[in-house]
């Protein structure tokens, strides 16, 4: 089955000449048609344009052209990305039916990396939540249990990698938005060194913290990914001027011994479900058969990184967040001539975006407003120095940190929809790698008794070592499915 | 509309003393936008200088450009400023339809050059005009509001936007507050905003047109009373146009701030519009229900550090400035203060120079442009620069001056056969036939029948009176039409009536 294989496989597979780009593709398109109506990860699904794709990549492969690993493979983009022949609307009202006039740099580099695009998933209104359910059209399913929420706000892509609708996907984690719905899905998620890959073309939530990441059923594909489309782009200030890891090396790598592993204090006890605590200790058992060397590390500061989060992420996105205005693109409403433009933009602004983009926006607003400043928006940026702090501290003494990605197993779809606070604990020890803006993935490390349901462990390296959580992860996912008899994800029921 | 009761000036000034800030945007000269690679030229069809960027797209960001960086440097420098080692961008946040992203990128208690000075002279007394700060940002859209009666957004029936101007290089020249003006406070804030006119034009980064908005001023001014240690509340007057509308902008608004002042009333600090029809201020929005502007640092941006080395590189490079120039063609040239001022007030430093270097002297350089030219300037209503001659064709004219080949009043037509477009110089000597008379020949003839027609004259002459020979020479160059060589012509009746 086509479908299930991975992207590694694909790649070879077409550049055998084995199967055709086309042919894959269409195995794919056919999936979703099957599936997605259950699972809603697709809030476009682009097949003309796919199969076109992947013809012109058939073509050039017939014509004697070295393409690269990846050529062929289909993809599922965010719908956060900006794609020239898709709509892009970041699941708000506000977006609906924008098409951009140009690719996003993640888009465009895939693109010329012969990837054929099968559409764009669902997330929460502009990245912001946990679960997908505040998409404005309306909430993506958990695969392995479709009563479940997929994660967020990635939960689109998570769900389509997880249903076999695609080999990969690309997301975004600003809090936690690809490690924490991988973790829930059970797959592998990656959020790379920030500035490592490019926010061009990627609509804006939290401008310090936004980085695009790849989205993979296995710890190879996601290097191969990650790689392919990494690197500096000078359309993007922020982007970092230096060679991109060798994460696909350090995925075939595969190794632990004489490693030193650090977990971290801090994330565990009251709030963490026991199975997925199990799990965790189970897994840093394993790296220690591995040859890792495990101590224990204290961050003190990532106590307080959800409060600094939710201050420095909603303080940008309110200012991001501006440009929607009704002006010169998106939803206009109220425009019968007889309106003031303020009047036009804020019924469009009341009317587009959702409860918890407003909830954001407000408290943004505030936590910027003159005589809030120093206490809001100022102490949370000392906090994320602290933060960055106990990061190099820590990683004088261990190579990688790790820790359960989420304190949780998904949870039912409108279980937290109603109670914020609850909702933000999902990005509990996730956010700390956005702060600092280090390399963190999630890689499956089991199921949780209570409920049978995957669970993520976290491997966090400093600033420019992707590559070394790449190697940790494959180590524990090869020790794993040693021990399970293949990937984790071949315990989800079948769709 | 209302107006404002006003104090005469005279009176206001001997019962305040004012207090003067300058604010002021200059849009520097780049090739492309501050934050994309759109092109900045004045008055291009609207919105068709406009990309992702420039337009707020979403996923879009900003690339700052270099050569403005290096601009903002330039003048920083030239105000003598110093050029902080590391700084930041930083978005300030307001609503409004001309502004694609609804935030500018502008700085705030980061800006790249801080403690500058620039000296002006008015009336023989300098005056040290203290910078506080000098920043980069982001230009705004333009707005056009149709329909209303005012041409402003409010009573406007419907409002076009054009975001050609959205993201050029604006660069704010901010102040400290200037004492000590008393009443020369309208002439001081002329006089700055003229110095620093000509020193960023120097600089060449900027065409620092008043009337096309490539250099804006908004004026601050305060009252306090006599003796008073603590500055009244001030105003902030935006839409000044030109040098002039400086000058006016800062008596208007003494002279209203005093009657209200004088009456026991409050100032509110406001922002207040310059008309150039009426030569006052109105009321624009009041800063107390003025926007939260939210700065915070840009995080989309990468901080500025301009190196040690690139700064000295750019020192290194500043042009002459305009201060050291003036003293040194003063001297040069032998002018008075005076004649320094005129010059400088006619515009007419660059194009003196220009002729010099062109191979004039200075006394004629100057003699024809301050003059002959400058009272064609006057007739047409124009700049000097704007005057359809080049500078090498001025140097002509004046070599023919110096080989005999056309006196100053040839010459004078000579000009003017070239501003009517008739030609080089040479042309317009061959078309108009304007030659000196010097052949003896030619003259003689002359010489002869002004000496038959003016006998009287010409007894006195014999009879030693020499200072009479100049009515005879005055009626050869009439009787020649004024091409006469008319010191040959002396020179031949003083020979004949010997």
């Amino acid at each position: 089955m086509l479908i299930k294989k991975s992207a590694v496989e694909l790649g070879q597979l077409i550049a055998a000449g084995e199967v055709s780009a086309v042919e894959v593709t269409q195995a794919h398109l056919d999936r979703i048609a099957v599936v997605d109506d259950r699972v809603h990860a697709f809030l476009h699904v682009g097949s003309g344009s796919a199969l076109e794709q992947a013809a012109a990549v058939d073509a050039r492969r017939a014509a004697g052209e070295t393409l690269g690993p990846l050529a062929g493979v289909p993809i599922a983009h965010k719908d956060v990305f900006s794609t020239h022949d898709m709509p892009t609307t970041a699941a708000s009202r506000i977006l609906q039916g924008w098409r951009p006039p140009f690719d996003a740099t993640v888009t465009a580099r895939l693109r010329a990396a012969g990837l054929v695009i099968l559409g764009k998933t669902n997330m929460d209104e502009f990245a912001m939540g946990s679960s997908t359910e505040n998409s404005a059209y309306g909430p993506t399913h958990n695969p392995w249990d479709l009563t479940r929420i997929p994660g967020g706000s990635s939960g689109g892509s998570s769900a389509a990698v997880a249903s076999y609708e695609a080999p990969l996907a690309t997301g975004t984690d600003t809090g936690g938005s690809i490690r924490q719905p991988a973790a829930v899905t059970g797959l592998v998620g990656m959020k790379p060194t920030y500035g490592g890959s490019s926010r061009y073309g990627l609509i804006a939530f939290a401008s310090s913290l936004d980085t695009p990441g790849p989205f993979a059923r296995n710890v190879l594909d996601a290097a191969l990914l990650h790689e392919a489309f990494s690197g500096h782009d000078v359309m993007d200030s922020t982007s970092i001027d230096a060679p991109v890891p060798s994460v696909v090396a350090a995925a075939r790598q595969a190794d632990v011994a004489g490693l030193r592993v650090g977990v971290v204090r801090e994330f565990s006890g009251d709030g963490y479900q026991p199975g997925v605590l199990a799990r965790f200790h189970e897994a840093t058992e394993l790296l220690e058969s591995l040859g890792a060397k495990v101590v224990e590390v204290s961050c003190p500061a990532f106590d307080y990184a959800l409060p600094a989060y939710y201050l420095i992420a909603p303080s940008e996105a309110s200012s991001n967040l501006a440009r929607f205005d009704a002006m010169r693109y998106g939803l206009r409403v109220g425009d019968d001539g007889s309106r003031s433009a303020e009047e036009v933009m804020a019924l469009t602004r009341a009317e587009g975006f959702g409860a918890e983009v407003k909830r954001r926006i407000i408290l943004g607003t505030y936590a910027l407003s003159s005589g809030y400043y120093d206490a809001y928006y100022g102490k949370a940026q000392q906090v994320r120095t602290l933060i960055s702090r106990d990061f190099d501290a820590a990683f004088e003494q261990v190579d990688v940190l790790v820790s359960p990605t989420t304190p949780t197993t998904a949870f039912p779809i409108g279980e937290r929809a109603d109670n914020p606070m609850a909702m933000y604990l999902a990005d509990l020890c996730t956010i700390p790698s956005n702060m600092a803006g280090n390399a963190a993935i999630s890689v499956p490390c089991g199921l949780a008794d209570e409920d049978g349901l995957p669970v993520g462990l976290q491997i966090m390296a400093p600033v420019l070592a992707d590559d070394r959580v790449y190697r940790v992860g494959a180590a524990v996912e090869k020790a794993l499915e040693d021990r399970w008899g293949g990937p984790l994800l071949g315990k989800a029921p079948q769709l | 509309m209302s107006t404002d009761t006003v104090m005469a000036y005279d009176e206001a000034l001997a019962k305040f003393e004012p207090v003067l800030g300058l604010e002021t945007h200059i849009e520097l000269g780049t090739a492309s936008k501050m934050f994309c690679g759109c092109a900045t030229t004045f008055g291009a069809q609207p919105n068709t200088q406009v990309c992702p960027v420039c337009l707020a797209f979403p996923g879009s960001l900003p690339v700052a450009n270099r050569a403005a960086i290096e601009g903002i440097i330039k003048i920083g420098l030239a105000l003598n400023c110093t050029i902080v080692e590391w700084c930041r961008f930083a978005r300030k946040n307001y609503f409004y339809p001309d502004m694609p992203k609804n935030y500018q990128i502008s700085q705030y208690d980061e800006p790249i050059c801080i403690n500058g000075h620039l000296d002006v002279e008015v009336e023989g007394r300098t005056y040290r005009i203290e910078i506080e700060r000098v920043h980069m940002e982001e230009d705004t859209g333009k707005s056009l509001h149709v329909g209303g009666a005012t041409g402003r957004i409010q009573g406007a029936d419907y409002s076009l936007v054009d975001y050609n101007r959205a993201g050029i290089p604006l660069v704010e020249i901010v102040t400290k507050p200037v004492e000590g003006t008393d009443v020369l406070a309208p002439e001081v804030a002329k006089a700055y905003a003229t110095e620093l006119r000509e020193l960023v034009r120097a600089l060449g980064v900027s065409d620092v047109r008043m009337e096309e908005g490539s250099m804006r001023c908004d004026v601050n001014v305060s009252l306090m009373p006599r003796g008073a240690k603590e500055w009244g509340t001030r105003t902030e007057t935006k839409n000044v146009n030109s040098l002039r509308s400086v000058e006016r902008a800062v008596r208007s608004e003494i002279e209203r701030q005093a009657a209200i002042l004088d009456e026991g009333g409050r100032i509110h600090q406001e922002t207040r519009h310059f008309s150039e029809a009426t030569g006052t201020t109105t009321s624009g929005r009041s800063k107390e229900e003025a926007q939260d502007y939210r700065y915070f640092p840009e995080p989309d941006l990468v901080p500025m550090a301009p190196s040690r080395e690139w700064v000295e590189e750019i020192r290194a490079s500043l042009p002459e400035l305009p201060a050291a120039r003036r003293s040194r063609v003063q001297g040069e040239w032998g002018l008075s203060d005076l004649e320094l001022r005129d010059v400088v007030n006619a515009g007419a430093l660059d194009l003196i120079e220009e002729t010099i270097a062109a191979g004039a002297d200075a006394g004629s350089a100057r003699k024809w442009w301050m003059n002959e030219l400058s009272r064609h300037a006057t007739v047409q209503g124009v700049e000097l620069a704007e005057l359809p001659i080049t500078v090498e064709q001025v140097a002509r004219i004046q070599a023919l001056v110096v080989s005999g080949d056309l006196n100053d009043k040839l010459a004078r037509q000579v000009f003017e056969g070239v501003l009517a477009g008739e030609g080089t110089p040479d042309e317009v000597v061959a078309a108009r036939g304007l030659k000196v008379v010097s052949d003896d020949g030619a003259l003689s003839a002359i010489i002869d029948q002004v000496i038959a027609d003016n006998a009287d004259t010409a007894d006195k002459i014999r009879s030693g009176k020499v200072a009479a020979a100049g009515a005879l020479v005055g009626a050869v160059m009439k009787a020649s039409r004024g091409q006469a060589d008319a010191a040959r012509a002396r020179e031949l009746i003083l020979e004949k009536l010997s």
